[in-house]
């Protein structure tokens, strides 16, 4: 009886064992040299973010590609800053997932926070050291081998080569703002998060950043930002964030119906 | 552990420049020693009784003077968001600028207490054990400190309400500092107070990082 039966239970459990999905997760030693190691995507679907009990957005979807860009773009108050803290891992999505490679954030969120560089509205410019100071802190906490030099090297692309020696105290809102940019090229990370980079920034500087910026892409690395400003991003997605606020969702006119008082 | 290293100096090398903290806690510390026989009368031996709790009790108020500043001075100029990002774990973090604020607090209350500890008439029998027991309890005081520091982050007049929270919690260390000298000064051992005050210091090693990183992400979402 149970030689006969024996068959059948076999293909039984081939059938179970092939269809919970074990084998695709077994390593395929053949197929790892021919094909590359996929690239990083940075994606978010149906993300939901409350603020107390506000509703900042929902369902919101973004995917960001090595070299891409994605431009975050909305009236104040609609979110911009909040999907940056998300994207970052300082919120967690109140629903909805952010994935690095199909992997959830998450479930490592160690992991991702060495991937971000953030600059948020705070230059987190300590008044009493001075300007290279402050930035060799961050490229040694960022493991750089020879932090100083990398601070003067940051220093020098940022254009500011000058304010090396200076306290941050005596340091000006676009200098300190330039210094926190020099910040996210003292230590490599592959995703920067950018809320209103050019907020204080002159003309020039904003021209320095999309070098900069234009050049981090180039290596495969990704840029999400949010501005008022214009700032040259070629070939940057853009992200409505209004689109998803429930007060566009539940009017019939998106755009008209938000408020006027931006302009502050 | 570089990473460790570079942050303790970054906050050190903070901590000197501006100055202040370091000499306010240790002058409020003898300020409000010297106030207790002016208070309490010059006679000597009243003086030497109440020398231990009054040495541990001055310097509990003198640890929590700047506490509030632990993590308030990088949560506002938005250098905390960023520790958070680094390869640093959060509990590293906390362990990193407690310990920070106890070299610079704690350790000249350690070497401020013998003195005055002569000039409240205590038995040089006790001095021995009147460092040794700040030395193993402020580091308690100052993680204890550290999770009042980080739960109250973000709150109005973050400061009283952080002494009440913390207070309470500094009792147990009070209790066996000032106990350890007493038992000396009677010719007990002191040996059982100091042996719970270490228990207490590695119960507080590995918990009060952990309960202050949380308390540091809750503050930053």
């Amino acid at each position: 009886m149970a030689v006969s039966f024996y068959p059948l239970s076999y293909w039984r459990h081939a059938a179970l064992w092939y269809s919970s999905g074990v084998i695709d997760r077994l390593p395929r030693p053949q197929q790892r040299h021919e094909v590359p190691p996929p690239m990083p995507v940075f994606a978010g679907t149906d993300l939901t973010c409350l603020r107390g009990d506000r509703l900042v957005f929902t369902g919101l979807d973004f995917r960001v590609a090595p070299g891409g860009a994605l431009l975050l773009l909305g009236p104040n108050g609609s979110g911009k800053s909040s999907l940056l803290r998300v994207m970052a891992g300082f919120l967690r999505p109140w629903r909805g997932t952010l994935a690095w490679d199909d992997l959830s954030v998450a479930e490592e969120p160690d992991g991702h926070r060495r991937r971000v560089h953030y600059v948020g509205h705070l230059d987190a410019v300590k008044p009493v050291m001075t300007a290279a100071e402050n930035l060799a802190f961050w490229a040694s906490l960022g493991g750089a081998a020879d932090p100083m030099a990398h601070a003067l090297s940051a220093l020098e692309r940022l254009g500011v080569p000058h304010i090396a020696g200076v306290p941050g105290r005596y340091l000006s809102a676009g200098q300190k703002r330039r210094l926190n940019l020099a910040r996210i090229l003292a230590a490599p990370a592959p995703l920067w998060l950018l809320d209103e980079p050019t907020v204080a920034l002159d003309r020039a500087a904003v021209a320095l950043l999309e070098g900069i910026i234009a050049e981090h892409r180039a290596g495969g690395g990704m840029v999400v930002l949010s501005t008022h400003a214009d700032i040259a991003l070629p070939g940057a997605e853009e992200l409505h964030l209004d689109d998803f606020t429930p007060l566009s969702a539940d009017d019939e006119d998106d755009e008209d119906a938000l408020p006027e008082e931006d302009a502050a | 552990m570089n990473r460790f290293l570079t942050l303790v100096g970054r906050d050190l090398r903070l901590a000197l420049r501006q100055g202040s903290d370091a000499t306010i806690a240790v002058m409020f510390f003898v300020l409000c020693v010297v106030l207790f026989p002016f208070g309490v009368g010059p006679e000597p031996n009243i003086l030497a009784r109440i020398a231990a709790g009054v040495i541990w009790v001055a310097a509990l108020l003198a640890s929590l003077l700047s506490l509030e500043r632990l993590f308030l001075t990088d949560y506002e100029d938005g250098s905390l968001e960023l520790l958070a990002l680094s390869a640093l774990p959060m509990e590293a973090v906390v362990l990193a600028k407690t310990l920070a604020h106890w070299l610079v607090t704690g350790v000249p209350l350690i070497v401020a207490a013998p003195l005055l500890a002569v000039l409240l008439n205590m038995e040089p029998g006790g001095f021995g054990v009147l460092v040794l027991t700040l030395a193993v309890g402020t580091p308690i005081l100052s993680l204890i400190g550290a999770i009042g520091a980080a739960l109250t982050l973000g709150a109005r007049r973050g400061g009283v309400l952080l002494s009440l929270l913390i207070l309470p919690l500094y009792i147990p260390v009070l209790i066996f500092g000032a106990g350890a000298i007493d038992a000396a000064l009677t010719g007990l051992t002191p040996r059982p107070h100091l042996l719970l005050l270490g228990g207490l210091l590695a119960g507080a090693l590995p918990l009060a990082p952990w309960a202050g990183a949380a308390a540091l992400r809750q503050a930053m979402e």
